[in-house]
């Protein structure tokens, strides 16, 4: 058995018999780690394996933002822009990772290391600026930390 | 004002996370407790606990309960812990730093109302949260709190968590049960309310976690005991998250009714080199704005809406003299914009447009007649949509202009932003030199 099905298999078990769409961001979410990300093919796998149409995972997988429709970099690094961060400058710290990365918001780098995209309040507003590095919480981000952050990104 | 603890008092406690140190501190005991009365006596200790729901529409918890059908079977409990908005920041502590007070809190609140299967939707981002639910949960269930004999009785109960994949709207409990079902996140309309038809079109429970990690005290102490450290129809303490311009952004407990200006002067340490405040949201993102005079309020429910904001999700953005508001609301308003689900067109259209107008504003592209237009449009969105989204997005515009006016008029006169390069006042490098540690 695949890594996909097995590790399906215990996800499935959390939702009741005749209700196992309810799985579809888990099983979208388990396809996105396993293959990289959402292409058409994997939508269809989850689909199938939900007993859904193929449109119902892909109005899923293009409705949230943490779902993945679209090749990316080896690693997504997002910072937080709403009202909390930017009150403690993230702005600032958004600007300078545009210029040092080369890239526009939502822009992968040349090398493919890194997409980089600003986000919505990622709930850390007490600890601000906050950054999504690989789904992986930063918080009380200052320019140093940042940089540092990014190189260590290989 | 008392100084009781209810949801932070084992917060910073090492292991505070483990079912071991849950257990030493006397966990599960209200459990135990709750699993020898009578499912309506519990029903009836929450109503006169008047514990009101802490996600943002602050609706009698016990009440809700209330509204289940006596007759239809299954009944499902979902757990919002879909924190997002903007502001707030506290139930991903209750969940890191005590997620057995959480589980001990759903395990009564499904004992009383006859509830066999309940979801934790936790959002996306909260990864390393929905790891530590989780194993609590795997932990729980191993120790035979939950799963088919709860703490032993003759009572199955089961609780997954499920993680959602990033979207604000997923908050709102009809789109929550949506995203649950596994389809986009659109909301329903209401009536029929989830307690008649919910999840799987079966009467549901939706409770904020920090709703619920109240309820064991609630269970131990009586609820007129919980009523007793709030006021009028709200009782208990809460969880005020602070953020923006404080000395001490945080969380802080603290009674229900206690006074805004009191946490952010005294509790936060005030304002970072000792500037004015200037502006305040007190309930997170949506709630209308209050100018500093106006600070100098009980953050109880009903005291903030006689002032006419509201309490919401407890969520305090502190604003100084050095902020630009036009920018300020022009970035809650493109995260509305982001975030509308698109179902309903005054949503879908008139978010990005209001957000069009207050950046055109903020570069000095706009007449006074679109500054007019935005009022124009806030008023259109607000009162005309499936769901809370619609107003949440125009409160804050409405509030704004009620309040600040001339700013958005100089904007105008100005041809840009008065206050140039510098809008935000702070730096997270100025703040480094005036705050040590983290409260949490």
């Amino acid at each position: 058995m695949s890594r996909f099905d097995a590790e399906l298999g215990v996800i499935l078990k959390r939702y009741p018999e005749d209700r196992q769409a309810a799985a579809m961001i888990p099983a979208l979410r388990l396809g996105q780690e396993v293959f990289g990300w959402l292409s058409p093919a994997v939508q269809q796998l989850c689909a199938d394996r939900l007993g859904t149409s193929p449109a119902r995972a892909e109005e899923v997988a293009t409705f949230y933002v943490m779902l993945e429709t679209h090749p990316h970099g080896r690693h997504v690094v997002e910072l937080c822009t709403n009202i909390g961060c930017c009150l403690s400058g993230s702005e600032r710290i958004f600007e300078a990772v545009k210029r040092k990365l080369g890239v526009e918001n939502g822009g992968t780098t040349p090398d493919g290391r890194i997409t980089f995209r600003e986000v919505e309040c990622l709930g850390s507003c007490g600890t601000a600026p906050a950054m999504l590095v690989d789904e992986e919480m930063h918080e009380r981000l200052t320019l140093e930390k940042v940089e540092k952050l990014l190189g260590g990104l290989k | 004002m008392s100084d009781t603890l209810i949801l932070s008092k084992r917060w910073g406690k090492k292991d505070s996370h483990t079912l071991a140190s849950y257990r030493a501190d006397g966990g599960y005991a209200a459990l135990e407790k709750a699993l020898g009365m009578d499912p309506a006596a519990i029903v009836s200790e929450v109503k006169a606990s008047n514990l009101r729901g802490r996600g943002g529409a602050g609706f009698a918890t016990g009440l809700k309960w209330s509204f289940l059908p006596k007759d239809i079977r299954p009944r499902y409990l979902c757990i919002n812990a879909d924190e997002s908005e903007p502001g707030t920041f506290k139930d991903r502590y209750i969940i890191a730093h005590d997620p057995h007070q959480l589980i001990e809190g759903i395990a009564i609140a499904c004992f009383a109302n006859d509830i066999h299967l309940a979801y934790v939707y936790i959002r996306g981002e909260f990864k390393r949260q929905a790891e530590i639910l989780h194993a609590a949960v795997q932990e729980a269930y191993a120790a035979g709190i939950l799963g088919p004999k709860l703490l032993g009785r003759d009572f199955a109960l089961d609780l997954h968590v499920h993680r959602g994949a990033g979207a604000y709207i997923c908050g709102e409990e009809s789109a929550l049960m949506e995203s649950l079902e596994g389809k986009k996140g659109y909301p329903r309309l209401k009536p029929p309310f989830p307690a008649v038809v919910g999840l799987w079109g079966k009467p549901t429970i939706i409770n904020n976690v920090e709703t619920l990690a109240n309820v064991p005290w609630i269970v131990q102490n009586g609820g007129a005991a919980f009523a007793a450290l709030g006021q009028g129809k709200s009782g208990g303490t809460r969880l005020f998250c602070v953020s923006g311009h404080v000395v001490r952004p945080g969380v802080y407990e603290k009674p229900v009714h206690y006074n805004l200006k009191k946490l952010i002067m005294e509790d936060c340490g005030g304002i970072v080199g000792g500037r004015a405040v200037k502006a305040v949201i007190p309930g997170g993102s949506s709630a209308p704005v209050l100018a500093a005079h106006e600070i100098d309020v009980s953050m109880e429910f009903d005291a903030l809406k006689a002032a006419g904001t509201m309490a919401g999700s407890g969520g305090v953005i502190v604003m100084d003299e050095s902020t630009c508001l036009v920018r300020a609301l022009a970035r809650i308003s493109k995260f509305y914009a982001e975030e509308s689900c698109g179902q309903c067109t005054p949503c879908r259209e008139g978010t990005p447009w209001m957000e069009g107008i207050l950046h055109r504003i903020e570069h000095g592209e706009a007449s006074a007649a679109d500054v007019d237009r935005l009022e124009q449009v806030a008023n259109s969105i607000a009162g005309n949509t499936i769901c809370a989204l619609g107003d949440a997005a125009a409160m804050p515009v409405q509030s704004f202009l009620k309040k600040f006016k001339p700013e958005f008029l100089r904007h105008v006169e100005h041809r840009g932003c008065p206050y140039g390069e510098h809008a935000w006042g702070l730096t997270q490098d100025s703040r480094e030199a005036v705050v040590g540690e983290m409260r949490v």
